[in-house]
């Protein structure tokens, strides 16, 4: 079973680019499912949510501890949330940032093997896409880029399916220039 | 035309009224009647909530072609119609709560609705719920407000007796001042209920725009069978509020008395009749001929300290004064235009610092 | 058709898939996303007939339900919490009556301090008011639950609780698979009420009963609990069989066939556990799951069968009884009256604090090692919070958890 831990801020959408996940993998005939943290967001406020991705049924119902995958949708809660709190030591995280890894989280990319800290800025590429903040689908489209645990395609598909139109479409564009983007740095890196 | 017709009869114990050309008397005993509430039920000698349900449920009837059914707030009415295994109704009724019979009969009506619809019925049977002044005043105004809000398809009726007569009189938002209530006694330097309580439900109702608003007592059946036959000529929500005098309750000198308490209510200004639609006051009915309050206090026990000797004068005055205001309001007599927007008479007393 | 969707989606489309006549809604958290959908479903003409009533309280929601069902409309309506407390005099109304409304109630724990978050104590506050009520371990038994409810409550002539966990299920995104129209429409036909108000047939319902019948009508109420008891098995074999669902019944176990301690769980921590007791196995822990479908009707003799020769069973409980001791557990106890099975309630998960599966894990060990000395024990309680209210006011400190109930009893001496 894959966990994932989203951190965000009231507003940019981490509960559903928690759906998208699940629905993404769910499109690729996994079984998965999200939920966010329970409380009564207000906009800005910190805001979790988790997803699961298994090849069974997800019987569990337990928050995420020992995440996976981290992603953090807003740089600035690293100073605020401990955001990689339990992450397993062959974790992955991404973060929404223009800054390096090392830079933003020297102690983490210490902890994790080498090149599962990314770093990149999902927040651009949305509103390059849709004129928003709503760096979801660049988010998940990293996690398909870094990890392979998605394929770009269903990452489109998802926001697609749950968002006919424009929405949707929007989203696939900033999921596609993200994915290759992270591809060609990944390819420069080697 | 009714209006026209001098209605009062000095000392009547009548229903009905023998002045009137036949069709227009009253039905009392006609084998065409529907009976809605039939004899045998258990309700008090002279009890004035009895007369007024058979006859507004029975002109609803009538005004239907039978197709009522009924919602049925706890309360007096619940209690003396309906001891299992014995029913006193010949129609659908149902009782379950004190405080929600509207949010019932909304449900009622729109279980009518969806029937009809499913079973391709043109006949959609109509709802009323009903209760008295507590059950619908206070315990049951968060319902009846969402009723009216919505709009739904129900006529309430409020058999106002001015208290809480099934639990054994006690005060309720519908308790005139200086009554005697078992929770508002005359004892103290201000005897009887506070001065400065109260709400006004039938405009309250008027405030929510609903189609159709009335007042009626049981002293002019004709006045309330038609008022009801005509909320049954609207869809959407509607408010009957009927005066109910309560022997008991008011301690009437007699159980005879209930339609003579109910007609000084009337005449004296201290009950206005009138009827409205769309918020808007479309009807008033004129004092015929106008008494002094204290002949509506004088046969009622609850007022007993107020007219007794040595009794405060300002007491009757203010009482007094409250009956000229709704008659000024209302334009309760002569051919007085009333008010564009009559006020709750309370906030008379509320606006006044004495 | 299996979907990716949000538990109240699921749930909102089971519904519709039943045709209701009537819907009310009133908004209270976690339930809001059901109504809002079935509003949706109602205004964009994909739940065709059907009344959406939007109401002023939950007062309200229950009241107009018992007029549309009285109507002889299948209504549906949803609550959670404090919205439940503000209908139960209706709840209690609807039952007496012999209304079969099917309610969601979005499990949330009860005020004050005011918490929204998920724990029984109010599906569990309504324990004694005559509806039938069902425990969902996941969307998709509470998306079965649903569609049996409304037949097992119009077989029974009772209403019925579909109590799912609030957030935990009603906000999880999930695979659901929903039966087809048509398959809903063969195991489910059009309501026909036994009685209703129509004018063709008057009759008068809620009449008063007095002394002389009141104890004959609350006898003929338990006897439908009784049948109700064979229904939810039939109604649930039948929908199995129809959907090849495996939802819904009396109780469900796993792994219980060699265990040597049982839990008795309800709700969306059956799965949690489930996992808890595969790893355990892996260590040569044999732990088995009861999950606890239906709370009322209890299944006593289902129960009793299912815990069988194990000596040990703990009732995982998210609430208890103030000033006595846990809610199932007594039942269970009845159950193995007369057997030399042991059973105890293990507290956890108030408020929304999660059950993981070390809440489990601990809860299993601590029975397997005799370290339930009462009836009762608190467990992921954090002491620090405790102490900082009693060390300064009447110096008393609490060890760390798991608190005994005795401990509770001694720190008052």
């Amino acid at each position: 079973m894959l966990q994932i831990r989203l951190h965000g801020r009231g507003g940019q959408g981490a509960v559903t680019t928690a759906e998208m996940l699940s629905l993404s993998a769910f499109l690729e005939g996994h079984f998965a499912q999200a939920f966010p943290s329970f409380g009564s967001e207000r906009t800005g406020a910190p805001v979790v949510a988790y997803a699961r991705i298994d090849d069974k049924e997800v019987r569990t119902h337990e928050p995420i501890q020992e995440p996976d995958v981290v992603l953090v949708q807003d740089r600035t809660l690293l100073s605020v949330v401990d955001v990689f709190a339990g992450i397993s030591p062959n974790g992955y995280a991404i973060i929404n940032t223009a800054e390096a890894p090392e830079q933003v989280a020297p102690e983490l990319c210490k902890k994790l093997p080498k090149g599962h800290v990314l770093t990149f800025p999902a927040t651009e590429f949305a509103i390059q896409a849709m004129k928003m903040n709503k760096p979801g689908a660049p988010m998940l489209a990293s996690l398909a880029a870094a990890t392979g645990v998605l394929k770009l395609e269903s990452v489109q598909k998802s926001f697609q399916t749950r968002y006919p139109g424009k929405v949707g479409d929007s989203n696939a564009e900033a999921a596609a220039l993200s994915y290759n983007y992270l591809k060609e740095k990944m390819k420069e890196a080697e | 035309m009714l209006e026209k017709i001098k209605f009062y009869q000095t000392g009547s114990k009548t229903v009905g009224n023998r002045l009137l050309n036949p069709s227009m008397r009253s039905n009392q005993a006609s084998v065409d009647r529907p009976n809605s509430l039939i004899s045998g039920h258990r309700a008090c000698q002279g009890c004035g909530e009895a007369l007024g349900a058979r006859y507004a449920i029975d002109a609803a009837m009538r005004a239907t072609g039978g197709q009522v059914m009924i919602s049925n707030a706890t309360g007096c009415l619940e209690v003396f119609s309906t001891p299992y295994p014995e029913s006193a109704w010949r129609l659908p009724w149902i009782h379950t709560l004190f405080g929600n019979a509207a949010a019932v009969g909304s449900g009622l009506a729109a279980a009518a609705q969806v029937r009809a619809k499913r079973n391709g019925d043109t006949v959609v049977p109509r709802v009323i719920a009903q209760g008295g002044d507590g059950g619908t005043t206070d315990i049951g105004m968060g319902c009846l407000s969402g009723m009216f809000d919505r709009n739904d398809d129900v006529l309430y009726i409020c058999y106002d007796n001015e208290a809480y007569m099934n639990t054994g009189v006690q005060r309720s938002s519908a308790t005139p001042p200086s009554a005697r209530t078992a929770t508002t006694m005359p004892v103290g330097e201000k005897p009887g209920a506070d001065w400065g309580r109260g709400k006004d439900v039938p405009l309250i109702a008027m405030a929510h725009g609903i189609p159709y608003v009335a007042t009626a007592t049981i002293a002019d059946l004709r006045d309330l069978e038609a008022k009801v036959a005509k909320a049954m000529t609207f869809h959407g929500a509607r408010y009957i509020n009927i005066l109910v005098p309560c022997p008991l309750g008011w301690g009437l000198k007699s159980s005879a008395l209930t339609v003579t308490a109910a007609r000084l209510a009337m005449e004296t200004g201290f009950f206005p009749v009138f009827e409205a639609e769309y918020g808007k006051i479309t009807s008033v009915r004129k004092i015929q001929q106008k008494q002094p309050v204290e002949n509506y206090l004088k046969i009622q026990k609850r007022y007993a300290h107020v007219v007794k000797k040595g009794a405060d004068p300002n007491t009757l005055a203010r009482l007094q004064a409250l009956c000229d205001t709704n008659i000024k309001n209302f334009g309760l007599l002569g051919d007085d235009e009333p008010q564009l927007n009559p006020t709750a008479i309370v906030a008379y007393e509320r606006s006044k610092s004495i | 058709m299996t979907e990716q969707i949000e538990g109240s989606l699921g749930v909102a489309k089971a519904v519709a898939l039943c045709r209701p006549g009537v819907v009310c809604a009133y908004p209270i958290s976690p339930q809001t996303h059901i109504v809002e959908n079935l509003g949706k479903f109602v205004k964009s003409g994909k739940l065709k007939d059907c009344d959406y009533l939007n109401v002023e309280s939950e007062f309200a929601a229950i009241s107009v339900s018992l007029g549309s069902e009285a109507g002889g409309a299948r209504t549906y309506t949803a609550t959670a919490s404090q919205g439940l407390l503000f209908m139960t005099e209706g709840v209690y109304s609807a039952s007496g009556l012999g209304l079969p409304i099917v309610m969601t109630v979005a499990s949330r724990a009860i005020g004050g301090p005011i918490n929204i978050w998920n724990d029984h104590s109010d599906s569990l506050s309504q324990r004694d008011s005559g509806w039938l009520q069902l425990f969902c371990e996941s969307n998709q038994d509470a998306v079965d639950t649903h569609i049996m409810a409304f037949k097992i409550a119009e077989q029974v002539g009772l209403p019925v609780m579909v109590c799912m966990d609030g957030f935990v299920l009603t906000h999880a995104f999930e695979r659901m698979d929903l039966p087809t129209q048509e398959q809903v429409d063969s195991f489910l036909p059009p309501y026909e009420p036994r009685e209703f108000l129509t004018p063709k047939e008057p009759i008068s319902m809620g009449a008063m009963v007095g002394p002389e019948a009141f104890t004959e009508v609350r006898f003929l109420q338990q006897r439908k609990m009784a049948k109700a008891l064979k229904i939810i098995e039939d109604v649930s074999k039948e929908y199995n069989e129809l959907t090849g669902h495996h939802s819904g019944g009396l109780l469900d176990c796993y792994k219980c066939d060699d265990a040597e301690v049982k839990l008795v769980v309800m709700g969306s921590s059956v799965g949690t556990a489930k996992d808890e007791v595969d790893r355990l196995r892996e260590q040569g822990v044999k732990a088995g799951i009861i999950s606890l479908k239906s709370f009322r009707p209890f299944p006593y003799a289902a129960m009793r069968k299912a815990i069988g020769d194990c000596k040990k069973v703990v009732c995982v409980e998210r609430a208890f009884s103030f000033g006595g001791r846990g809610i199932i557990c007594p039942e269970v106890k009845r159950a193995m009256e007369g057997t030399d099975c042991q059973v105890w309630t293990a507290v956890a998960g108030l408020g929304g604090r999660a059950i993981v599966g070390k809440t489990i894990g601990g809860i299993i060990k601590a029975a397997l090692e005799g370290k339930f000395k009462d009836e009762m024990t608190w467990f992921d309680i954090d002491s620090s919070v405790l102490n900082s209210y009693t060390k300064d006011g009447e110096g008393v400190t609490f060890p760390e958890g798991p608190l005994a109930d005795s401990q509770l009893m001694d720190s008052v001496k």
